[in-house]
């Protein structure tokens, strides 16, 4: 009983960040300026990590949390160099 | 049918409530990222799936890997330290950015809402 | 033994992590991360500033019992600032005009406190981090319910401020 309740709750978390993700992806779309697209980009990057690990969570393997962490540490360093480059123009002073 | 079903029923229902909670507030933070009008207003939406709901789907996660393989399954807490000291960083550059592209001459905060 | 490890506790913490990234218990898993983190501690002194001020005489108890004070006061805000901005979001929505900038004037001046505070202000939603001028001391943040600027002053300077001076100076 409570097994199925955990599958249904990580299917509606699923569908969830997906709708998370939809709503960060319109807004990377839309802008309307540059730093929106990037706030937004950023946010998807988080979105993306969860939704990795509620995969990992429904199948059971540990294989999905390594993908995970490396999608953060990437959407780290990639939000980081595009808001310098807003600031700048310029990544490596 | 599958792995879960070697779950103790307290496990399952807690990592349940938890990820379904941290995956309503990523989603309400992501919601706010379309309604709410300037910038500097949707800043602050994402910053709910980045702290709390991450942390709870994170800690979800400890809980049904615990009690899946019975032993202290704990590295989410990398995840969870990595997000804490580099979400100050990315949106600390990012307000920066905006401020200093509102404000061309000097340090004035109005920003112009339009793409030029 | 400073020569060669000049962080032990950052060694140690660097350690724990490698630890928890490997999903089986061995003791090469321990040595390596002992070298890497070594490696990294050995990186770091190079990059180094010199902290200004030295820490002054405060037991380690006191710091410790600030410590605690502090993450449950910021356990209880991260929870409480989200259900508010879950509440702005879906009820006021784009609507909302109160929000806006807001200066304070900080006595904290430890690089660490600061950035520990940088860490809080951002995880509760609601307060984010919008300039610091090092030379002033005066923090401005974006707040998005910015109805009462005395009380958000006092939120900050008293239940996050006076702990962060407590533990760091």
């Amino acid at each position: 009983m409570m097994t199925t309740f955990l599958h249904a709750s990580l299917l509606a978390a699923q569908v969830l960040l997906a709708l998370a993700m939809g709503c960060a992806v319109y807004r990377m779309l839309r802008g309307p300026r540059a730093q929106d697209r990037i706030l937004a980009l950023d946010t998807l990057y988080v979105n993306a990590m969860l939704m990795l690990l509620t995969f990992g969570m429904r199948t059971g393997t540990t294989v999905y949390f390594d993908a995970a962490l490396i999608i953060g540490m990437l959407g780290f360093a990639a939000t980081a160099a595009l808001a310098k480059f807003l600031m700048r123009g310029e990544v490596i002073e | 049918m599958s792995h879960v079903d070697a779950l103790s029923p307290m496990a399952a229902f807690a990592a349940a409530l938890l990820v379904l909670a941290g995956a309503l507030l990523t989603v309400i933070g992501s919601i706010g990222l379309l309604r709410l009008k300037e910038f500097y207003q949707r800043v602050h939406a994402p910053t709910m799936g980045t702290a709390l709901g991450t942390g709870m789907i994170l800690i979800g996660s400890m809980v049904l890997f615990s009690s899946l393989e019975s032993r202290l399954v704990l590295h989410e807490i990398a995840i969870g330290v990595f997000m804490t000291l580099t979400t100050p960083v990315t949106f600390m550059l990012l307000m920066r950015a905006a401020m200093h592209r509102a404000a061309p001459g000097g340090g004035g905060e109005d920003a112009r809402q339009e793409e030029p | 033994m400073k020569r060669w490890l000049p962080f032990p506790v950052l060694w140690l913490l660097l350690v724990l992590l490698w630890l928890l990234l490997q999903t089986t218990p061995w003791i090469g898993h321990v040595l390596l991360g002992g070298v890497l983190a070594a490696g990294a501690c050995l990186a770091l002194r190079r990059l180094q500033s010199p902290r200004p001020g030295a820490t002054s005489g405060r037991s380690t108890l006191r710091r410790t019992v600030a410590a605690a004070a502090l993450a449950m006061h910021v356990a209880i805000d991260i929870v409480r600032s989200n259900i508010a901005v879950a509440r702005i979001i879906l009820y006021r929505g784009t609507r909302n005009q109160i929000a806006g900038f807001l200066e304070i004037p900080l006595v904290l001046r430890d690089p660490l406190g600061l950035a520990l505070l940088s860490c809080i202000i951002t995880a509760t939603p609601g307060t984010a981090w919008a300039r610091y001028e090092g030379e002033r001391g005066v923090l401005t943040l974006h707040i998005l319910d910015l109805v009462d600027e005395e009380s958000w002053i006092a939120t900050i300077k008293g239940r996050y401020e006076s702990r962060l001076i407590e533990i760091f100076e």
